[in-house]
């Protein structure tokens, strides 16, 4: 099976790969999937608490090519992004984006979960309820 | 050096040019049948055949006569399995095996459970070797069959043949041995050993693909095994089938140049296989799956925790190698191999196994140790449970998000 051109340039020129201070009031951290499932993305946002928009965006990934294209095009499309625009993110627009077949789908997924659970986290902390999830995966 | 550089010689290897310059007039020139017995075309087709025959049975300690030519390792394990299983239904329907053996012997001893026979899947310990008591302990009176491979397709580990040999014909039951990964790389004698059926393969040992073997005692005791397809009754009529004649002369060619030139190649291989390994193991948080010393010495299995391997193998796409990790297979489900020793999903989908081969030089080692060194390194950058290991949290007690 062969990488479509996008994932392997997002995979040798990972964008947004770092660490936000966890404990900062406006940052989200959505920390997902298990080593022992093979994926683990972690993905962090910051956000400006006057007017909701995310200001930066970071993501460290274990996982395969994939995984690690789709968390980076993720910190890519929030960047700039409103919180509730960052909701509106589905999968299926990485796996659009970065062409990706069927068996790695759920590379997307966990991208998009990441994406809540870091929207989640920045919720919490500013006193909000979190939001439920849509679909289970 | 040209790239991609091949490491992957457990999955098949390049066929030798010499092998290839010995089979090319047995698809032109000397085509016949060698079943043809009233021509000179059949003759010669014949006489090719009985010549591979010898170049396979001198290379494995056996007689020409026990060899039977089939489509590879995989038709030779179902018919050695299924085949003694059927011939010998009188005297018992318990076969013994292990859970690190390939599919094609564990696929088959399941296909044998839908009919009826039981089954014992031996386990392994942490190094892959499976326990003599266990295996003794396993034995009955209507055991017919104990089949354990010689060496492990992913992890080189070699189980002890002469001592499995021992008990399982005290208790009276036959021993097969799939050595797909042993023949032309390790000296393997069939008498030696005490193995009374063996499978091999063309494609695994330098030569064509869709040629293999099946070794089958013919005394001390006779075995025999029941055809599992119909047709001519050909080698003997346990395979029928016009046989492939050219690519036998290939297989009876590799076996001939590996055992002539085994014993260079072994010392050879060892050499960069531990140049290979040395280098890798001094990278932080590695470790080398399988036993260190029972082990084939072209083979080297090592998981770089942290890093995912299919991840890492992108990262080295100049280098041809395999990974146990879920993320190379549809199933999602890391090896099965490395998991029957006790290795964490986490450490199964970090590995990477590297297969030296006859044509692999001390250049391209080189040029892997700095490759590999650099991906882990860049991979583990990127990886937050690196992080959180730096960090001194203990993997073990985060509560991981399911999904």
């Amino acid at each position: 099976m062969a990488y479509s051109n996008k994932v392997i340039d997002h995979y040798s020129n990972p964008r947004n790969v770092g660490t936000l201070d966890k404990a900062a009031q406006n940052v989200g951290t959505g920390l997902v999937g298990a080593p022992e499932c093979g994926d683990v993305m972690r993905l962090q946002i910051e956000v400006d608490e006057t007017t909701n928009i995310i200001k930066d965006a970071k993501f460290k990934t274990f996982g395969c090519g994939s995984a690690i294209a789709s968390s980076s095009l993720a910190t890519e499309w929030l960047k700039g992004k409103s919180i509730d625009e960052a909701l509106a993110i589905d999968n299926m627009d990485i796996v659009e984006e970065l062409s990706l077949p069927p068996v790695k789908i759920h590379c997307s997924v966990l991208a998009e979960d990441a994406i809540r659970a870091a929207i989640n986290d920045y919720r919490v902390k500013q006193g909000l309820e979190p939001i439920a999830a849509e679909k289970s995966h | 050096m040209k790239t991609p550089i091949y490491l992957d010689n457990n999955a098949t290897t390049r066929m030798d040019p010499r092998v290839l310059e010995a089979m090319l007039p047995y698809f032109t020139e000397h085509f016949g049948n060698a079943a043809s017995r009233n021509h000179a075309f059949g003759w010669a087709a014949e006489e090719a055949v009985d010549y591979a025959r010898e170049q396979i049975a001198h290379l494995i300690g056996a007689d020409a006569r026990e060899i039977i030519f089939t489509s590879g390792a995989t038709e030779s394990d179902n018919l050695a399995i299924k085949g003694v299983a059927d011939m010998y239904a009188r005297k018992g329907d318990h076969i013994i095996t292990v859970t690190t053996e390939h599919k094609a012997v564990l696929d088959t001893c399941r296909a044998l459970e839908k009919q009826g026979k039981r089954v014992t899947y031996l386990e392994v310990d942490d190094d892959g070797l499976i326990n003599l008591q266990e295996l003794e302990a396993a034995l009955t009176p209507q055991t017919i069959l104990v089949t354990v491979m010689l060496a492990n397709n992913e992890t080189g580990v070699i189980q002890p043949m002469k001592e499995i040999s021992a008990l399982t014909h005290k208790a009276g039951a036959l021993l097969f041995s799939d050595a797909t990964q042993a023949v032309g790389k390790i000296p393997v004698n069939v008498e030696e050993y005490g193995i009374d059926l063996m499978a091999f393969s063309g494609h695994k040992m330098y030569g064509p693909k869709g040629v293999g073997a099946l070794y089958v005692r013919r005394k001390n005791p006779r075995v025999k095994v029941t055809a599992q397809m119909d047709g001519g009754g050909h080698e003997r009529g346990m395979r029928s089938g016009t046989l492939n004649v050219p690519g036998i002369v290939g297989l009876g060619k590799a076996a001939e140049l590996a055992r002539l030139e085994m014993a260079g190649e072994i010392a050879r291989l060892r050499k960069l296989r531990d140049k290979l390994e040395t280098e890798l193991m001094k990278v932080e948080e590695t470790k080398l799956n399988g036993h260190p010393e029972h082990r084939l010495p072209h083979v080297s299995n090592i998981s770089f925790k942290h890093v995912e391997g299919e991840g890492l193998m992108m990262g080295i796409k100049d280098l041809a190698v395999s990974s146990g990790s879920a993320c190379t297979s549809a199933s999602l489900e890391p090896s099965y191999v490395l998991k029957a020793m006790h290795i964490n999903d986490d450490a199964a989908h970090s590995s990477i196994r590297f297969g030296l081969g006859r044509f692999t030089t001390e250049e391209e080692i080189d040029y892997a140790i700095r490759h590999v060194k650099e991906a882990v390194g860049k991979l583990r950058e990127m990886s937050p449970i690196w992080e959180m290991y730096q960090e001194g949290v203990d993997l073990n007690t985060v509560v991981w998000a399911s999904h």
